[in-house]
């Protein structure tokens, strides 16, 4: 059984969920505190977080910048809208690539799972088009914010 | 196998990578292209030429529609993009796997 699912939703949804071995506090942890995020959130082999601003409260800004050390690089920037410890993550992100892409809202639930965390990630892209977009856009730079119809091949 | 010089280049247009992506969810009308594009039909019909010429895409007729679907090497394509895609999510999360296992047992005096 796969720990990770990815599939769309409707014309503007995408969600990935993923179990694992640690409470939800861990993993709520894991994505809100930068000096944790940047050991995880990397993508390929090579590419590194050497900007890491996460400000989690509400209205507190996010700032992630990726490079790969060969002048490739590019951004994420975002706004907290909610946050539930340790429980549930409301905020908005755009891609900047480095025109600024649409805002992409998403929700974040950490829910126990036995001794783990089932964690589900809702994206809500403003419509269909957008959401192609950044599947296809993700898909040439083979990093995460990008999605498309998985579910058949997942 | 799609020529690869015409699939670049027309890779090389966002419009066409999402209607590449709109297809990749099932065979359209070139009307059903362009609702969700917001473009015309003739707009639409241009980029499918291109998306055809490069063997990126297939079409068939029924009746006076003409609809249009990946061609199976293209699919190969865009499977591959989506390995990677599933490839670097999951290196992610194995990566947190590791990190989380390190943050066990929580320090109490780290809490908000």
């Amino acid at each position: 059984m796969s720990k990770m699912t990815i599939k769309t939703e409707g014309d503007t949804h995408v969600v990935i969920t993923r179990r694992f071995a640690a409470p939800p506090e861990a993993v709520y942890r894991a994505h809100t505190e930068p000096s944790v995020i940047q050991k995880w959130l990397l993508g390929p082999d090579g590419w590194t977080m050497p900007v890491c601003i996460n400000e989690a409260r509400p209205g507190g800004r996010i700032r992630y910048e990726w490079t790969n050390g060969k002048g490739n690089g590019f951004h994420v920037t975002g706004e907290y809208v909610e946050l539930v410890p340790f429980s549930r993550i409301r905020h908005v992100e755009r891609m900047h690539m480095p025109d600024a892409c649409p805002d992409n809202h998403v929700e974040t639930t950490f829910e126990p799972d036995g001794a783990g965390t089932l964690m589900t990630m809702r994206m809500t892209l403003p419509d269909a088009q957008t959401r192609a977009a950044m599947l296809a856009s993700g898909m040439e730079h083979g990093m995460e914010a990008s999605y498309v119809r998985l579910e058949t091949i997942i | 196998m799609p020529n690869l010089d015409a699939a670049f280049s027309a890779l090389a247009d966002p419009t066409r990578r999402a209607i590449l992506a709109r297809l990749a969810l099932g065979e359209a009308t070139v009307m059903e292209l362009a609702q969700p594009f917001e473009m015309t039909q003739p707009a639409v019909s241009r980029h499918l030429k291109v998306l055809e010429g490069a063997g990126l895409i297939i079409r068939r007729v029924e009746g006076t529609k003409r609809p249009c679907r990946l061609a199976p090497d293209a699919i190969a394509g865009v499977d591959q993009w989506l390995a990677m895609l599933r490839q670097a999510l999951a290196k992610n999360y194995d990566r947190l796997d590791d990190v989380l296992a390190t943050m066990q047992p929580q320090e109490p005096k780290d809490r908000p």
